[in-house]
């Protein structure tokens, strides 16, 4: 039998010596999930459930800055929950102005304090990290922080922080390392700039920021940063919210530069430079223009890219077991039961290609795979009709088609738009935005006037949008929303 | 025809307006009738009813004034500087909502003449199935006849005309909302919705409010977890509780404070205390008194005094309809009432058959801690289906902007009531928790679309939100399993 659990400099060599196939019975695992994020976790949850042996590895490889992170993945520590804490002390920093005109009085001027944000929300998420090992070990699922790759068929090797290397077997893997933030590739980008990854822990508030992008991620962070007073700009290649409905993806944009985020439009970076050193220290971003040659710069204490996000899957060994990755974005395609090219080893979350970045999703995936592969359950994940949420200062929630995918599917003739501005009760006392708050409905004609897309513009969009997204999974028809009575008064009620 | 128009209205309030509107789209010849018979301590308003006035507009602006409190002191641990405690001023937030009301009126109006519907400021009352009459404030009289009259003059709140002093000296819902100064050191008695939610935001405001109730909070709401969970909340939140009491008198004080006296039903003791303010919210009466509906012959529940209407919405006698908080049997909803309004006129001049569907309507309790819920009670289930024919998914959970504000989220709870066989049809959901009514609206809409228990596991949540624990829901409560949400 194959015992590799030991250290070894020449893994390679072990598998020779004790020959190239381990036997079915002698893997040191029955699942090996590399990736403790969102769908690595869940998953492994769920095999441990069915009396499986599990080991989960996580590794978090630093930021060019430095930052690292504990146990839980993208969404816990660089993602939803810390974006949605900030995004909330933003909407406060709101709240405080109207609450003047609904009778509450306090002095003018109310300063945000960067680093209380920011410990608090860390705090937060460092019970998080806790939760998730006393979780994996009530489960007796055995976590390694370590760093995973394929060695060769069924054998990962996992590297901890001190360099240390073991050799694990595993009748079956699943692949889930997820994502992380791409860089410019221009000068100054890895020295200067943060992403995503650095901006949660931030140990300093970071004053003037340019966001390079047009992605949640970019509009999100923007947001939130201006709602605590900073002053941002935002620089976009081309387009807001690629993907998402264009017309809402506009209103989006129009709110935030009323609410004082400035954008430049058509200019990417192709130089940082630093002016000074310090916390945070200044920057000089040279930018050229997209449809000529101007060249324009500024200066600014932080510089936050928001691009996009690159899979995991360069420097994990997937050559060395021939699972076949999309050689120009790296993610990995699978079939509808995420298993990958080679039969033992799946793959769950942000690396898949064709399929949502969401923690929910990754998590239902991870869960319903590991029900087929232990529990002999045949359902498979369900990845039409999610809904998603974008938590910029004006959220935007949506469900299904956008106007233009739905036409170009379906047709103009074929499909209707109800749509609707609408006042939030709230607002009015404070006299916020009259005529910013907008929801649609899209419908297929032919089909009974179905429901097929979603779209909402307004406070709490997320809280809105999910019972919409159940009632389109059940197949809703613009007849039965016409007769649900709404709940008055509320925004959901539009 | 001979009459003045094809349809009067009796009621410029949530139904009433809808309905004049939608018929006047049609075409026809529209009146509408509003007047409001001040309260007993002299408040009164204009167009728009209750909803508008001194119900939801209000209620709900008032509720996010409190709210808003809370934010203040959340926003200390998202990294605000302000110093606390924070004041309130009665005053300030008096004058925003009343005039924003103001401007609901006045909306109201322009809408009814853009729409050439005629406006009568008058107080009608019936002397024929086709004729009203009513007089105006200065005492003029006016005669209006039509072809058809729908009936939508509401309620308003009642008083325990049983307890002296009650009257003299207690407001109610519909004096609190246009109080000129804070009304200090309150006491709304009896437990009703309107009890709970004002006295939810009076303790927001930093009022000192006890709520005195002779039994059952939330009477008609779910009784096996969520009105408790209701009060519970409260009383974390501050406001005091006179649990199994009620008042025998009410007397006024040398320094204007109001002295109450009430029996302890428990402990068969007699007790006292005083107060700036007693409000009233032990029920509401239909207003019918003045309509003299006995000379048309308009039939009413012997027991509510509401009138008696069909599926089509139509009374004891023809061409006179009934819509809103008035009919029996109903629910006292503005949607409801405005959804029936619109249909009614449809079905009288728009060659519909439509009926209105009361059925799986949803709601939503502006309490501190919101509760939000469609369908049935999980009593109600019982009883209908039997407890071994339903299964109850349940959670607690902990909205994330709680955990960095060091909130309590104790109450905060959801739950689902399903048929056990077959599908699984979803019977009731029910949730406690901030933006309940946001969360409620869409799967409301679901239930109407008849979701079933695994369709709602296979819909993908939206994170972070509070409205994703529903899609969540695993635990049941047979299993007798720790149903508290545990990270992600």
């Amino acid at each position: 039998s194959v015992q590799a659990h030991k250290e070894e400099e020449n893994p390679q060599k072990t598998m020779e010596v004790n020959g190239l196939m381990p036997g079915v019975n002698s893997y040191d695992y029955d699942l090996i999930v590399i990736g403790g994020g969102s769908g690595g976790l869940a998953a492994a949850k769920e095999a441990a459930k069915y009396g499986k042996k599990v080991m989960v590895l996580d590794f978090v490889t630093p930021t060019p800055q430095g930052s690292s992170w504990g146990l839980g993945g993208t969404c816990v520590n660089v993602g939803c929950i810390p974006k949605k804490l900030m995004h909330q002390a933003a909407l406060l920093g709101q709240a405080l102005q109207d609450s003047r005109k609904f009778g509450w009085h306090f002095p003018e001027e109310v300063k945000h304090n960067w680093m209380t944000m920011t410990e608090s929300v860390q705090n937060y998420i460092g019970s998080l990290n806790w939760g998730y090992r006393v979780a994996l070990r009530d489960s007796k699922v055995t976590y390694e922080n370590a760093y995973g790759e394929f060695v060769g068929p069924h054998t990962v090797k996992a590297t901890n922080k001190k360099g240390i290397e073991k050799l694990y077997t595993a009748e079956r893997f699943i692949i889930a390392t997820g994502e992380r933030p791409r860089y410019l590739g221009v000068p100054g980008d890895k020295e200067y700039c943060i992403s995503s990854d650095d901006l949660f822990s931030l140990p300093y508030c970071p004053g003037k920021t340019l966001v390079v992008g047009a992605s949640y991620v970019a509009l999100e962070c923007a947001g939130f940063l201006a709602g605590l007073g900073l002053d941002v700009t935002v620089m976009v290649r081309s387009i807001l919210l690629r993907g998402f409905d264009q017309d809402m993806a506009n209103r989006i944009g129009e709110y935030m530069k009323e609410h004082g985020v400035n954008f430049i439009r058509e200019f990417v970076p192709i130089k940082v430079e630093q002016v000074e050193e310090g916390t945070p220290g200044i920057l000089k971003v040279t930018a050229k223009s997209t449809t000529g040659d101007q060249i324009i710069e500024g200066e600014y204490n932080t510089v936050l890219l928001a691009i996009g996000r690159d899979p995991c899957t360069r420097k994990i060994g997937l050559d060395k077991v021939g699972v076949n990755i999309n050689e120009k974005t790296g993610k990995i395609p699978v079939n509808d039961e995420e298993q990958t090219n080679v039969p033992y080893i799946y793959a769950v979350g942000d690396i898949l290609q064709d399929k949502l970045e969401l923690t929910p999703v990754a998590i239902q995936a991870g869960r319903l795979l590991v029900q087929r592969l232990y529990a002999g359950a045949a359902t498979k994940c369900d990845y039409v009709n999610v809904p998603t949420t974008v938590f910029t200062p004006l959220e935007y929630g949506a469900c299904g088609y956008s106007e233009e995918t739905a036409v170009e599917k379906f047709g103009e003739e074929n499909i209707e738009v109800y749509h609707s501005h609408f006042w939030p009760l709230e607002w009015t006392v404070p006299s916020r935005d009259n005529n910013k708050c907008y929801a649609k409905i899209i419908c297929n004609i032919q089909d009974n006037e179905r429901v097929i897309g979603f779209h909402i513009l307004g406070p709490n969009a997320g809280e809105v949008t999910q019972g919409f997204a159940a009632a389109i999974k059940c197949g809703l028809t613009k007849e039965q929303l016409d007769n649900t009575v709404g709940i008055h008064p509320v925004c959901a009620e539009v | 025809g001979k009459n003045d128009y094809d349809l009067l209205v009796i009621g410029g309030g949530s139904g009433g307006l809808a309905c004049a509107k939608e018929a006047a789209q049609f075409g026809r010849k529209v009146a509408v009738l509003d007047y409001v018979e001040p309260s007993p301590q002299g408040t009164a308003w204009g167009l728009g009813g209750t909803c508008v006035n001194v119900g939801c507009i209000p209620k709900k602006l008032m509720h996010q004034a409190a709210l808003l409190g809370s934010a203040l002191k959340d926003a200390q641990h998202y990294g605000w500087n302000i110093s606390q405690p924070v004041h309130h001023t009665w005053s300030v937030m008096a004058d925003s909502v009343q005039n924003y009301v103001k401007s609901l009126n006045w909306g109201h109006r322009v809408q009814l003449q853009e729409k050439k519907v005629k406006y009568f400021n008058i107080k009608g009352s019936f002397s024929d199935p086709h004729t009203v009459r009513g007089l105006t404030k200065a005492g003029k009289e006016t005669v209006v006849t039509a072809d058809n009259i729908v009936i939508a003059t509401g309620g308003r709140p009642k008083y325990p005309t049983h307890v002296a002093g009650a009257l003299e000296y207690g407001i109610t819902s519909d004096d609190l909302f246009w109080l000129k100064e804070s009304p200090g050191k309150t006491l709304p008695s009896f437990i009703l919705y309107v009890s709970l939610e004002c006295a939810g935001f009076l303790t927001g405001i930093g009022l000192d409010t006890t709520v005195m109730m002779r039994s059952i909070p939330l009477r008609g709401f779910d009784q096996a977890q969520m009105a408790s969970l209701v009060t519970e909340h409260m009383e974390s939140y501050g406001t005091k509780f006179l649990k199994r009491c009620f008042p025998t008198k009410v007397e006024k004080l040398k320094n204007n404070r109001l002295q109450v006296t009430w029996k302890n039903a428990d402990l068969g003791t007699e007790e006292t205390d005083s107060f700036n303010t007693i409000m009233w919210a032990v029920g509401r009466a239909p207003d019918t008194k003045t309509l003299n509906l006995e000379a048309v012959g308009v039939k009413t529940n012997s027991e509510t005094g509401k009138i008696i209407v069909d599926a089509s919405e139509a009374t004891s006698v023809p061409h006179i309809y009934a819509i809103g908080d008035i009919t029996e049997g109903r629910p006292e909803l503005t949607p409801t009432a405005i959804a029936a309004g619109k249909l009614l006129a449809q079905r009288l001049f728009g060659q519909s058959a439509e009926l209105m569907d009361y059925d799986n309507v949803p709601t939503t309790v502006f309490t501190p801690l919101e509760y939000g819920c469609v369908g049935l009670s999980e009593e109600a289930a019982v009883q209908r289906h039997g407890a071994d024919n339903i299964e109850v998914y349940h959670a607690y959970y902990k909205p994330l902007e709680f955990t960095v504000a060091e909130r309590d989220a104790t109450q905060c709870y959801v739950k689902m009531v399903c048929l056990r066989r077959r599908e699984q049809r979803i019977l009731g959901l029910h949730l406690i928790g901030p933006n309940a009514g946001e969360v409620i609206q869409g799967f409301a809409l679901g239930i109407k679309c008849g979701a079933t228990y695994p369709q709602l596991m296979k819909t993908v949540g939206i994170h972070p939100t509070c409205a994703e624990e529903v899609t969540k829901l695993r635990i049941t409560k047979r299993s007798g399993l720790d149903a508290t949400v545990t990270g992600c």
